[in-house]
């Protein structure tokens, strides 16, 4: 059981923000992420694309932003759980909570903080008629263990990043890759795309396009898909895997049965004090949150953050009066016992 | 400045005639949204960005538009529902010129 002071659900900006707050008052944190690496949007969507409305930086780009903030929150060690979705919450007889993620990690805090975002990124499945029924039969969205595709006939679609990239890693591993996309352009680095043109070349790839996948066929288990060609008839292709890859696309999930009002796809707080829910103890902070004027945006969830946090330390030190301070006076004290301070101003005198 | 009207069918296909806007560099996506036609959290996920297709539509009036860039070419390659007038709203900036335009918002996905 991971313990910490206040568990952060969503490693995104304001998620990030929260670990240093919280660190100014000796609360220690915990961050779970569905994606695999922190930062929520910020790096999964849009990593190379500028910012220009945080305050002090005419413009950072998002990717930047985030390494930022973990420098900025890293003396404070925050624990993560990446790659794991928050599932379930208990509410223990102490009133601090037990949350468990999709894998069985299970994590105990007497303060939740969702910083959800949009919602936990999950991959955007294309509408085909019964995937579901061959999802683990041959279907996947993800690549988790390539090895178990080892000497098998592996179908991937998609013409992004992802796409190639496992195609051209699969072409050593599995015995047969086709790899099926709507336009003859991908859009993934340069670099992929000539690779894959090379593969194709070798005949270690089976490039079709413009193509898509229509049909799924096959009794238990996927034996073949149905690619149809732009301009020629549809026909079947044996295969013993599909691989869709057409990115991720952000859902409230689980956190939508946890009993916490939902308005607008979005968690209701109050932002007259500190964006606690209607269950105590649990704040939503940051997009993933709603109230009277609610407003999008980084700078907004790191206010959101900072406000929490105050709520957060009455919540877990319930006898103890917490002290504003400005980090300029009393600098910032690590709990790896590292410390920032204003440097001591020279006093000399002039003869 | 003028105000343009558009015939926006949502996507329980009702139709809605809104005045928007030509003068607060709005994209019909960011319409689409002031004016509540779609629940949040249904259209726009992205921002703007031409990184989703949530704000997918289908133009059915033959308005000059703005060209596509080669990012939304290559969203809408990956959308679902895709037909030969489908566009991102937020690739769509409002103009004069778009008075009158008529679409529907695409399905969700």
């Amino acid at each position: 059981m991971i313990k910490t002071d206040i568990l952060i659900i969503g490693a995104g900006p304001t998620g990030l923000f929260a670990v240093f707050e919280a660190g100014l008052l000796k609360l220690r944190c915990h961050l779970i992420d569905a994606l695999v690496q922190p930062g929520g949007q910020c790096t999964e969507i849009y990593p190379k694309k500028p910012i220009y409305d945080i305050p002090g930086f005419p413009e950072i780009l998002a990717g930047e932003l985030v390494n930022n903030l973990m420098e900025q929150c890293k003396q404070f060690e925050p624990g993560f759980t990446l790659g794991e979705r928050a599932e379930s919450i208990e509410k223990q007889a102490d009133g601090s909570f037990v949350v468990t993620t999709n894998l069985g990690t299970a994590h105990h805090a007497k303060v939740v903080a969702i910083a959800g975002g949009l919602g936990s990124f999950e991959p955007r499945k294309p509408l085909i008629d019964r995937i579901e029924f061959y999802e683990s039969k041959g279907v996947s969205y993800a690549i988790k263990d390539p090895e178990i595709y080892r000497n098998k006939k592996v179908v991937i679609s998609g013409g992004g990043d992802s796409a190639l990239d496992w195609s051209i890693f699969l072409a050593n591993v599995a015995s047969e890759v086709t790899l099926i996309h709507r336009r003859n352009e991908f859009r993934g680095a340069l670099d992929s795309v000539e690779k894959v043109q090379r593969l194709k070349q070798d005949g270690l790839i089976n490039l079709i396009t413009p193509a898509e996948v229509i049909g799924l066929e096959g009794k238990d288990q996927l034996e073949a898909v149905m690619v149809q060609k732009e301009g020629e008839g549809a026909r079947l292709l044996l295969t013993d895997a599909f691989i869709p890859l057409f990115g991720l696309t952000p859902k409230l999930g689980p956190i939508a049965d946890w009993g916490l009002e939902i308005e607008k796809n979005a968690i209701k707080v109050d932002n007259a004090l500190d964006y606690q829910t209607n269950i105590p103890a649990i704040f939503a902070i940051g997009d993933v949150n709603t109230y009277p004027g609610k407003m999008k945006l980084i700078l907004c969830g790191f206010h959101e953050a900072t406000l929490m946090c105050q709520s957060a330390y009455k919540i877990i030190h319930p006898n103890k009066k917490s002290i504003f301070k400005y980090t300029t006076v009393s600098g910032v004290d690590g709990f790896d016992g590292t410390r920032k301070e204003a440097p001591k101003s020279v006093v000399k005198s002039i003869d | 400045m003028l105000d343009i009207t558009i015939h926006i069918t949502d996507r329980e296909g009702v139709v809605h005639e809104v005045q928007a806007p030509t003068d607060m560099a709005m994209n019909l996506m960011e319409v689409v949204k002031g004016f509540e036609l779609a629940p949040e959290g249904t259209i726009g996920i992205c921002g703007g960005m031409a990184m989703c297709a949530s704000c997918q539509c289908y133009i059915e009036s033959d308005h000059q538009l703005p060209q596509q860039s080669e990012d939304e070419l290559a969203m809408l390659s990956e959308a679902f529902f895709v037909k030969p007038n489908s566009r991102l709203g937020c690739q769509i900036l409002i103009s004069e010129e778009l008075d009158g335009l008529k679409l529907t918002l695409a399905p969700e996905e």
